[in-house]
């Protein structure tokens, strides 16, 4: 079967549907089978809008938020608020307790942290613990990679390797998306894969990141958000009097 | 292959560069279209440099990898030039 590789992580302007449509048809051109774009909690005309642009270049749109919380109590009521309304939920992890909320709550699908803030980069073994029983993903941004230079790269490189590390030994799934707001720093699939060798995701490992993972989240999210999921395992196969 | 130079160098050093086995066969600026030779065991490594590369001669630029072959004959076929 041929793999589909996903970009989770586009960041186009939302004012500008012209922007996002030009990064979205970039992304088709290097061979993306699905594209996510994070839009505010209430941004449903956005969504209505992304999903049209994916359409005409045959991409698969799948919906995120990106949820930036303060404490793990506003995590949570913003997880009861969005859960049901999008494919995707992301966290962008600020400080510790949020970090670990966000590890351990299974409605999260992927935990971001702090690109250049390396003391907030709480993806330890007690964090990667806790996802790995939640089956959240640590997600990575290759752009801040692309953008950076000298010794801020190679700092960014060595705590990448770390958590990298640390969440293949806890099994936790790590998905590399591109984080882009400009076309011009998107990367085909394969090239993303290789530059994730960089921080220590090799051979399958990088080519998971960019195509088993994410398809697998999009996947399992999509069934739960189906009328017919009833918990995980069961679902509803046909309904009425004969059954 | 200035700029491909570079980026190997940036990110893997003047060793890792010196294993890469690197060096240009065809290059047709109209088509901005390249065809670069490497070490079999040096292909990611290239790869990875090649996505790294943001801009050339201080103008944003950015480089994909086409297609890789293990003959220049088979490549020209892949690539129908």
């Amino acid at each position: 079967m041929k793999k589909t590789y996903s970009d989770l992580h586009l960041c186009p302007s939302l004012n500008s549907l012209e922007q996002a449509s030009r990064l979205i048809e970039k992304a088709s051109q290097l061979g993306y089978g699905a594209v996510a774009v994070p839009t505010p909690k209430n941004g449903d005309v956005q969504t209505q809008g992304l999903r049209r642009v994916c359409r005409d270049f045959e991409v698969d749109f799948v919906s995120r938020v990106d949820l930036r919380p303060r404490s793990p109590d506003e995590l949570l009521r913003d997880l009861r608020k969005c859960r049901r309304s999008f494919e995707i939920i992301g966290v962008l992890c600020d400080s510790k307790p949020v970090a670990r909320q966000a590890a351990k709550d299974r409605r999260v699908d992927l935990l971001n942290f702090p690109q250049l803030d390396y003391r907030r980069r709480f993806f330890d073994s007690a964090e990667a613990e806790l996802a790995s029983q939640a089956l959240a993903c640590l997600e990575i941004d290759a752009a801040r990679l692309l953008t950076l230079e000298g010794a801020d790269r190679i700092r960014l490189l060595s705590s990448l390797r770390r958590e990298v590390a640390t969440a293949t030994d806890f099994h936790v799934p790590v998905v590399v998306s591109s984080g882009v707001s400009d076309a011009a720093l998107l990367r085909k699939p394969l090239e993303t894969a290789a530059f994730s060798s960089l921080f220590g995701l090799t051979g399958k490992l990088a080519m998971d990141a960019v195509s088993v993972n994410p398809s697998a989240l999009v996947t399992r999210n999509r069934e739960k958000l189906s009328s017919r999921f009833v918990a995980p395992g069961i679902k509803l196969v046909r309904e009425g009097k004969d059954c | 292959m200035n700029a491909v130079w570079n980026a190997v160098m940036k990110i893997y050093g003047e060793y890792g560069a010196s294993q890469a086995g690197l060096s240009l066969i065809s290059y047709e600026p109209e088509e901005k279209f390249a065809v670069v030779r490497v070490g079999h065991k040096a292909v990611e490594m290239v790869r990875a440099s090649l996505a790294s590369i943001t801009s050339i001669a201080s103008k944003p630029a950015a480089v994909h990898v086409l297609r890789v072959s293990g003959t220049i004959k088979a490549l020209r076929k892949k690539t129908r030039l």
